[in-house]
């Protein structure tokens, strides 16, 4: 073999595992997508920032219990804060966050769940988890929306299964 | 210590290129010039970033100057490097390439002169109101953050400037290929031509972005905006820029460095197909930024997550040439082994080192970016800090680095200065990798226990106890590059004032193990490519953008809101 066949084998050699390493991690992608069910958010809609006080479900914002440990939680974020800054649920409860924003953007993630969305002025994001760990999640801002961006923070407090609601 | 000096060309024939191509040596001196001057304000600030995240504030006594403290820093820091450094460094380097690569000049020096002015017209426009603090908006000014329309109006002169330079590129190929009829275009002239190809047609989102949202309404000519379709078009331009950034490098590893690891470039077909790949897939790519928006499709998102990963296979191809070039190069200079010949490459050449531990760190950031591209996975780091220690790796070494190699011998070339130091130079380039490494490393583990970006953590009224011992390491990561800046900064300077006189050859183009001989002439032609880029760029986007385009209400007052 002359070098420039050998210079071929080494190219078919090196690309096949270059095809294969992408698809692979593609799949595991699908895998958890798709069976797993974790997703990213989507389309939730539009909604007007400046009538927020007047438009369900923003006009009353909290937790609502829609089933026995099944939850919404409905948040509104602002220069800096969220409201509600303090939610408070029984570990193994399931929780939808609808949030929009009042003014610029923010971010919304909660740590160590994958709650992790960005907050448009005009636009719902989306998302479920269910908090199995009792313990305190701290909910970050992590996206610049101004001066005091560092001071804005929440806090979803998860207790213990038994103290919480009945027939669990 | 041979810096620079790989080349056995003559003397004399060097002198003739100074005077041939001096008009170019100006531009792209100019352009380094400018590049290099942002990027040492730009990495000041992120020096005061990694203080400040230690407690050690010194934006208060700059306050007299830059009123807006931290993040007014950090927009700074942003725009700094990785819009003003890149862009003018590599409009610098790639008239540089071109027109030496084609061996004729420019084919309207006027027009290279024009470009230069629009750009740097663009900057000092846009650099008002960054610096009185009216556009900390940070580099990605997503609105509803509302700033100065000057800064918009700025940068979109400085993207217009940058067109220009396809311009005289394209108009230079065609007076080579009258001169030179049925000659494959040389590699580095090719790989110019499509990296600025690549960027005329992505940096469309942004323009329009500028042109129909942000600078209307900054200007008080509309009332509202739209910010998740402002979003989508920076994001159109904002995932191929990372291209834009990264094959002026390949450019070098490709072209420059196999010859002076000592051999050839192992394949230039291989080379080339990697191009047409960036070109064709850089763009239809740009929602993996937007994993997390709202009012975007998951199937969309998804889409692009697979587009994303095909790539990755540009990025591996590239990876293996230039390490075969690598190992082609250790052997030619009599390594043995499996691995051992990477001992016998040119560790003593400032220009060869700085670069090869650019690709090192390059490496880590790729294997990160591969978890970013991840859909879902993207969910656990997302906004975190480990995003701060990935681009770092990326654009903050894998370019930045590479750069400054390229300077240890573009600079002597064009300035006709030796460099003035050989070994502080490889000092330089040993702690940026060092610093860099130790920075990003604990940025990374910093972002998965989910600290924030885009954060003054020091002032954070959340600072988590399981932070503050990984703070000071990344302090320490930023003192160590903050050294490394000086060094290189140091010997800059003074071999432009007070460096040998002496007539400094080009780093000389590699010759390849297997040449453009052997691959199609079908590369070469640009209509194909530019064809399949367009139509799945359509395919890609259009859904997407007319939905939101269709339905916006277009009603988001802007704000200021620091
Ligand atoms: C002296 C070396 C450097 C240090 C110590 C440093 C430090 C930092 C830190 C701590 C941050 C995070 C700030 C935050 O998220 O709040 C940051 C952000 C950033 N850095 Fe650097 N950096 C350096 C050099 C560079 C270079 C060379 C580049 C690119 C060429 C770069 C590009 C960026 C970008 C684009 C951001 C993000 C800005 C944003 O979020 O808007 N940095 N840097
Ligand atoms: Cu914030
Ligand atoms: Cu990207």
């Amino acid at each position: 073999m002359n070098q420039k066949q050998l210079g071929y084998l080494f190219e078919i050699a090196w690309i096949l595992p270059s095809v294969a390493v992408p698809i692979a991690f593609l799949v595991a992608i699908v895998i958890t997508a798709f069976a797993v069910g974790i997703s990213v958010p989507g389309e939730a809609g539009r909604v007007d920032p400046k009538t927020l006080n007047t438009t369900a479900p923003f006009d009353k914002p909290g937790l609502r219990e829609l089933a026995p440990g099944r939850y919404e939680a409905v948040i509104t974020a602002q220069l800096f804060n969220f409201t509600p800054g303090e939610l408070e649920i029984p570990a193994g409860s399931k929780v939808t966050f609808i949030v929009t924003s009042r003014d610029v953007i923010h971010g919304y993630k909660v740590e160590n769940t994958p709650i992790n969305m960005m907050i448009v002025p005009g636009q719902i994001s989306r998302m479920t988890t269910t908090f199995d760990q009792p313990g305190e999640y701290y909910v970050y801002c992590h996206e610049y929306c101004g001066g005091g961006h560092h001071l804005m923070a929440g806090k979803i407090i998860v207790t213990p299964a038994q103290s919480a609601s009945s027939g669990r | 210590m041979a810096t620079a000096r790989v080349s056995g060309v003559p003397l004399a024939s060097e002198r003739a290129d100074a005077a041939v191509f001096s008009t170019e040596h100006r531009l792209t001196g100019l352009n380094l010039l400018v590049a290099f001057i942002a990027l040492a304000l730009g990495g000041l600030f992120g020096v005061m970033q990694a203080l400040q995240y230690n407690g050690i504030d010194l934006y208060k006594p700059i306050a007299p100057v830059l009123r807006g403290g931290y993040y007014q820093g950090l927009a700074l820091h942003g725009v700094l490097n990785v819009l003003v450094f890149t862009t003018f460094f590599i409009i610098g380097w790639l008239t540089f390439t071109t027109t030496r690569s084609f061996g004729i000049p420019l084919a309207s020096r006027t027009l290279g002169w024009v470009t230069f002015g629009v750009m740097t017209g663009g900057l000092l426009i846009a650099a008002l109101p960054l610096l009185l603090n009216n556009a900390t908006v940070m580099f990605t000014f997503y609105p509803p953050l509302k700033a100065d329309p000057f800064f918009y109006i700025g940068l979109t002169l400085v993207v217009v400037g940058t067109w220009l330079l396809l311009a005289n590129q394209v108009m230079t190929l065609r007076q080579w290929r009258a001169a030179n009829p049925g000659v494959r275009i040389p590699l580095a002239a090719f790989m110019s031509i499509v990296t600025m190809t690549m960027w005329v047609i992505c940096t469309f989102g942004v323009a329009t972005e500028m042109l129909f949202l942000l600078i209307p309404w900054s200007l008080g000519l509309v009332q509202g905006t739209d910010p998740v379709l402002a979003r989508t078009l920076f994001w159109f331009t904002g995932h191929p820029i990372v291209y834009f950034w990264l094959l002026p490098a390949y450019i070098s590893w490709y072209n420059f460095i196999p010859k002076q690891a000592g051999g050839k470039l192992f394949s230039d077909p291989m080379a080339r197909v990697s191009f047409i790949l960036f070109l064709i897939l850089s763009t239809p790519i740009g929602l993996h930024h937007q994993y997390t928006d709202p009012g975007i499709s998951e199937t969309w998102k998804l889409i692009h997550a697979i587009f994303t990963f095909g790539v990755f296979f540009p990025s591996l191809l590239t990876f293996f040439n230039v390490v075969a070039s690598l190992e082609h190069g250790g052997r030619s200079r009599g390594g043995k082994g499996w691995l051992m010949w990477v001992f016998s490459l040119p560790w003593r050449e400032p220009s060869f080192t700085a670069q090869v531990l650019a690709m090192i760190l390059f490496a880590f950031g790729g294997a990160g970016g591969l978890i970013n591209a991840s859909y879902n996975i993207n969910l656990v780091v997302h906004n975190t800090s480990w995003i701060s220690g990935h681009f770092h790796l990326t654009v903050g070494t894998a370019v930045t680095l590479t750069f400054m190699g390229i300077t240890y011998w573009l600079v002597p070339h064009i300035t006709g200065r030796k460099l003035w130091s050989p070994p502080m130079a490889l000092a330089q380039a040993w702690t940026w990798f060092l610093g860099m490494g130790m920075f990003s490393h604990w940025m990374h583990q910093l972002g998965l226990m989910s600290m924030p970006r885009r954060t003054a953590i020091g002032a954070a009224n959340y600072m988590q106890p399981e932070w503050q011992p990984l703070l000071p390491f990344v302090m320490i990561g930023a003192l160590i590059m903050f050294v490394s800046a000086i060094l290189y900064y140091l010997n800059m300077i003074m071999t432009i004032t007070a460096g040998k006189k002496e007539a400094v050859p080009m780093a000389p183009f590699a010759r390849a193990i297997s040449g453009p001989e052997d691959s199609p002439r079908v590369l070469d032609n640009f209509k194909p490519w530019l064809t399949i880029s367009f139509i799945l760029i359509v395919i890609n986007y259009a859904p997407t953008l007319i939905r939101l385009i269709s339905t916006t209400p277009l009603n988001i007052p802007g704000m200021r809101s620091w």
